[in-house]
Formats: structure tokens, C-alpha cells, sequence
């Protein structure tokens, strides 16, 4: 069992407040989720040429005590970059204008245990093994701005507990998945897509789905052939939720196995996967709130 | 005391649902109004007094399960297996209903006036379901006995391996489960689906539903099929 959130708001002005309105639908899911935490933010692009890298040191020795303003150091003597490091203890977004694949080459060699969580113009990430409550202060979740954002509450059942295992799993650029459920044929994907030069990072059946997705987007399918592809490769039970920079995106297997449902208002649409993490929304009373069909695709912009 | 109101905004479901089974009994309350339900599980279970529960908003899991002889009504949807498992009494929602409504029914009236979605009456044992939209995949899989009636349309697989359960359905059928077959309508068909639309307050001509039975083809085992149905 798990459980996800999602919420993207359709006002500029309620941007602020997307953590904010999010924390309690995250803290909902805790009976479906407690034992991991996570969720990605989309907040207004970089520019063209700037990415964008969410970090975590808990799997390092330091920790939280990561030495952040070093690496900041190590960056500027190594490569010559110039990068702002924005940190909170374990984690840290690092904002450069650069071609990110060295940056990431450097830190796979220099910091093998340093978890690259995210990249992107848009995307913030951020995971971590603890209840949602936990995970949500460790972060400042609440304080969190943007126009989407997808989260997801663990309770482990295909692979371990650990921070690099908990959700979102990502791919590629601004891009990330959220799954509730367990997929039958994870290896078959994941050998599929090995010799495309794919790599993974755990073992876990997610991350087969969302590099499977990712692949077929960066060879060129919109969203929704990719998902359609989906449907056909990816066997077992999933509600996924995904983000892109400017999309939330929402499907469920034929047997609609795990649950997913919708309320949406002028204000926003709000997704999880029971009522009871939407019913403190506002005007929650006045939405139309609906079951997502199974084999349907969910598309909304933000 | 006639009538309690819960705000499970305030307090906790326990205390309604111990209420329903302690309390309501002895002290011969016939009404108990539910506010502020926002998605909880288990609101009215196991009702064992004839007892009126009005729930106002949506409800979660099991809603209104394994009830004996109460009348739960909840202005809102529902959340996966409402009524599972009713033995009599009725559950009435006003939305729409999530997977698994009515799983297991031995007995009484679940009625949803909004679209159920998939597997509902999965192993219908009794009773009665009648649905005003239309149902999801899977629905009446492995029904013994008792009565649907689906005003809308049903999904892939209706009534696959389906006993002595009988259901009849106004709108389209995407695909029969093995063993489902259409039968013809007779008078007592007829007069079934106006007892039970009118009991479920709704309005449609019984002539344009259609009857769902089975075949009975699979009640014996059947060598020669190698497997296929």
C-alpha cells in the first residue's frame, strides 16, 4: 500500500501557498505510507540555459553535516562553475548556468554517495525514509511555492526502506513519477531498456516505469502516446501520477487496483488516493469530485 | 432522545460507532446526522438496531458494512466496499460509489444513484443493488444469488461465472463474462424491475432492460472444453 498526492493550482496568486495546502493532504496518506516520503515541486523555469540539481547527503558519512558550502568550493576549482547551493541540512538544490551531465559526471566521481535526486529547470525534489509528517518538517514542505507538485507516502513492499528507494523516482529533465501499487514485469522493462543505454540506480519496480516513460518522451512521444505505450509495456497494478514542467498526468491500470480521486475547483485540481487527504481543501464542499476510470489518461496544465 | 448529531470534524469516529452499536439500542434513538465525514473509514458498520444514519459528505472504506437493520444514507460518494457485506437493512448513496460496492451482500437494498465502480456485487450472496448509473468491469463476478439492476451501462466481464444471482441492465454492456448470457424478459422479470426501481425511488420503463443470467455451463466440470468458455 502507498499512498499519493497531487495538486497543481490554476491562480498565480495561490502559488505561495501550494506546501502549504499540500502538507495535510501529504500527512492524510500516512495510514497508506509511513514509512517513506516524498514529493516533487514544478516552480517557474530557468532560464534556457540553467539547470537546476536537488541533492541528498543522508546516504554520506556527514550526513547533515554534508559539507555544502565545500562542494560550492570543489565546483569552482574543478570545473569553473559558479553555482548557487541553497541547503537544509541533507539536502540542497544547486542552481548553475550549465550543461548539467558533467556537473552530475563530477559528483558521481567526486561524491559517490552524494544522491542526485532531480534535474531540471523546473523541478524540485525532495525524499526521505520517516513518517510524512517527519519528512514534511525536516523540509519545510509547507513553505514550498510552485504551480504543481506531485508527492507520495511509502509503505514498502517491492523493495527496501531506504532514502534513494522512496519516491518520486525521476529521468531525465523535469520529469517524475510517483506509483501506488507493484508492477509484475519490472525486470522485463528494465531489461528492454538496458541495452538503449538506460541505467538504473535501484531495484526497484518504480524505477522501471518511469525510466520507460521518460525514454519514450525523449524519443520524441507526447504525453499521452507515451503513457498509451505504457499501458501496453507495464504489467501489474499502478495508480502513477506524474509531473512534467508544465503538466500533472494521472492513470490507472484496467482493474483499477489501487485507488485515485479527483477534486477539482476554479481554484485547483487536487488528487490523492482516498477523500480523506482532499477534505480539508478549501471549498472542498463546492468541488466536483470525481473516481478516475482505469486505462484513461488524466492530462491537466498548469 | 430521538435524534444525535456526530461532527467528526470534533469527535472521533469511535465514539460514533460505539454510540451506534452500545447506545443507540438502549436508548431507542431513531436518527443519528453524520457531518464532516471527509473520507473516514468504517462510518457505520455493523448497525444491529433500526436505526436512520444520515451522513452528509463523502465517506470512505466500508461505509455502512455488514449492517443488520439500519438505514444509512450518505448525501456524497462512497468509498470502496460500501455495504460490503450487508446482511439486511438498506444503504442508500447519493453519489457515486468506488470499487467493490455491495461485495458480498447476503441481504437487503444498496442503492447508489451516482455511477459504482468496478466489481460491484462481486459474490452477491442476496439482497438487492440498483444503480442509477452505470457499473465498472468485473461486476457481479462470482454472484450466488440476488438481484442487480444497473440503469446505465456495465463494463467489461459482467457477471463472469456468475450462480443463481439475475441482473438486469438498461443501458449497454461492453462485454459478457464467461458463462453471462441474455435472456429474454418475461412478465416476473418485468414486475421485479419495477419493485425494485420504485423502491429505489427511480424512474425508467422496465421494458428496456435486459436480463443477465447464467448459463450453467459451468456447474459441471466439462473435460471437452480444454479451457475454453
Amino acid at each position: 500500500m502507498c499512498g499519493i498526492v497531487g495538486l497543481l493550482v490554476k491562480k498565480p496568486a495561490l502559488r505561495p501557498r501550494l506546501g502549504e495546502l499540500m502538507v495535510p493532504m501529504l500527512i492524510g496518506m500516512t495510514e497508506r505510507g509511513p514509512d517513506s516520503a516524498g514529493l516533487a515541486v514544478f516552480t517557474e523555469p530557468l532560464a534556457e540555459n540553467a539547470r537546476k540539481i536537488s541533492l541528498y547527503s543522508g546516504m554520506c558519512e556527514e550526513g547533515a553535516d554534508f559539507n555544502w558550502l565545500g562542494l560550492g568550493h570543489e565546483l569552482k576549482e574543478h570545473l569553473g562553475i559558479d553555482a548557487m547551493i541553497t541547503s537544509q541540512g541533507n539536502h540542497a538544490i544547486l542552481t548553475a548556468a550549465i550543461a548539467p551531465e558533467p556537473v552530475k559526471r563530477w559528483i558521481k566521481e567526486r561524491h559517490p554517495k552524494l544522491h542526485i535526486l532531480s534535474t531540471g529547470r523546473a523541478i524540485d525534489l525532495y525524499k526521505d525514509i520517516g513518517t510524512p509528517a517527519e519528512v514534511a518538517t525536516r523540509y519545510a514542505f509547507s513553505g514550498l511555492a510552485g504551480s504543481h507538485l506531485v508527492g507520495h507516502t511509502r509503505m514498502a513492499t517491492e523493495s527496501a526502506v531506504t532514502p534513494d528507494r522512496a519516491h518520486p523516482f525521476t529521468a531525465g529533465e523535469d520529469f517524475c513519477l510517483v506509483h501506488n501499487g507493484s508492477l509484475s514485469n519490472p525486470y522485463g522493462v528494465r531489461r528492454m531498456l538496458e541495452p538503449h543505454g538506460i541505467r538504473f540506480e535501484t531495484d526497484n519496480d518504480t524505477e522501471a516505469a518511469c525510466r520507460f516513460l521518460e525514454w519514450r518522451l525523449r524519443e520524441g512521444d507526447d504525453l499521452e502516446s507515451a503513457l498509451q505505450k505504457g499501458f501496453e509495456a507495464l504489467d501489474g497494478f499502478y495508480t502513477f501520477l506524474m509531473g512534467t514542467a508544465d503538466k500533472l498526468a494521472l492513470i490507472r491500470d484496467p482493474f483499477a487496483c489501487k485507488p485515485a480521486v479527483v477534486a477539482e475547483t476554479d481554484d485547483y485540481v487536487a488528487i490523492a488516493s482516498e477523500f480523506r487527504s482532499l477534505a480539508h481543501l478549501p471549498d472542498i464542499k463546492h468541488a466536483t469530485v470525481f473516481e478516475p476510470a482505469p486505462e484513461e489518461m488524466y492530462v491537466w496544465n498548469a | 432522545m430521538e435524534r444525535m448529531s456526530f461532527d467528526l470534524a470534533q469527535t472521533p469516529l469511535r465514539e460514533l460507532n460505539s454510540f451506534l452499536h452500545r447506545d443507540a439500542p438502549v436508548k431507542g434513538v431513531q436518527k443519528v446526522v453524520v457531518t464532516n465525514p471527509d473520507g473516514a473509514h468504517n462510518i457505520a458498520v455493523g448497525l444491529d438496531c433500526p436505526v436512520d444514519v444520515e451522513v452528509h459528505g463523502h465517506a470512505g472504506y466500508y461505509a455502512g458494512g455488514m449492517n443488520k437493520t439500519g438505514t444509512v444514507t450518505i448525501f456524497g460518494s462512497a468509498g470502496t466496499g460500501v455495504a460490503e457485506n450487508m446482511m439486511s437493512g438498506r444503504v442508500h448513496v447519493k453519489g457515486f460509489a468506488s470499487n467493490g460496492a455491495g461485495a458480498s451482500m447476503h441481504g437487503g437494498l444498496l442503492v447508489i444513484d451516482g455511477d459504482a465502480g468496478l466489481r460491484c456485487g462481486i459474490s452477491l450472496k442476496g439482497g438487492d443493488i440498483v444503480v442509477g448509473g452505470s457499473v465498472g468491469s468485473f461486476s457481479a463476478f462470482m454472484a450466488q444469488a440476488g438481484r442487480m439492476v444497473i440503469c446505465g451501462d456495465a463494463g467489461d466481464a459482467l457477471g463472469d461465472s456468475l450462480y443463481e444471482a439475475v441482473l438486469y441492465v438498461r443501458g449497454s454492456i461492453k462485454s459478457l463474462g464467461a458463462d453471462a448470457r441474455i435472456e429474454p424478459m418475461g412478465e416476473a422479470d418485468l414486475a421485479t424491475v419495477k419493485e425494485l426501481l420504485d423502491a429505489a425511488g427511480m424512474q425508467h420503463n422496465p421494458k428496456d432492460f435486459k436480463r443477465v443470467a447464467s448459463a450453467r455451463s459451468l456447474y459441471h466440470w466439462n473435460a471437452d472444453a480444454d479451457q475454453e468458455y
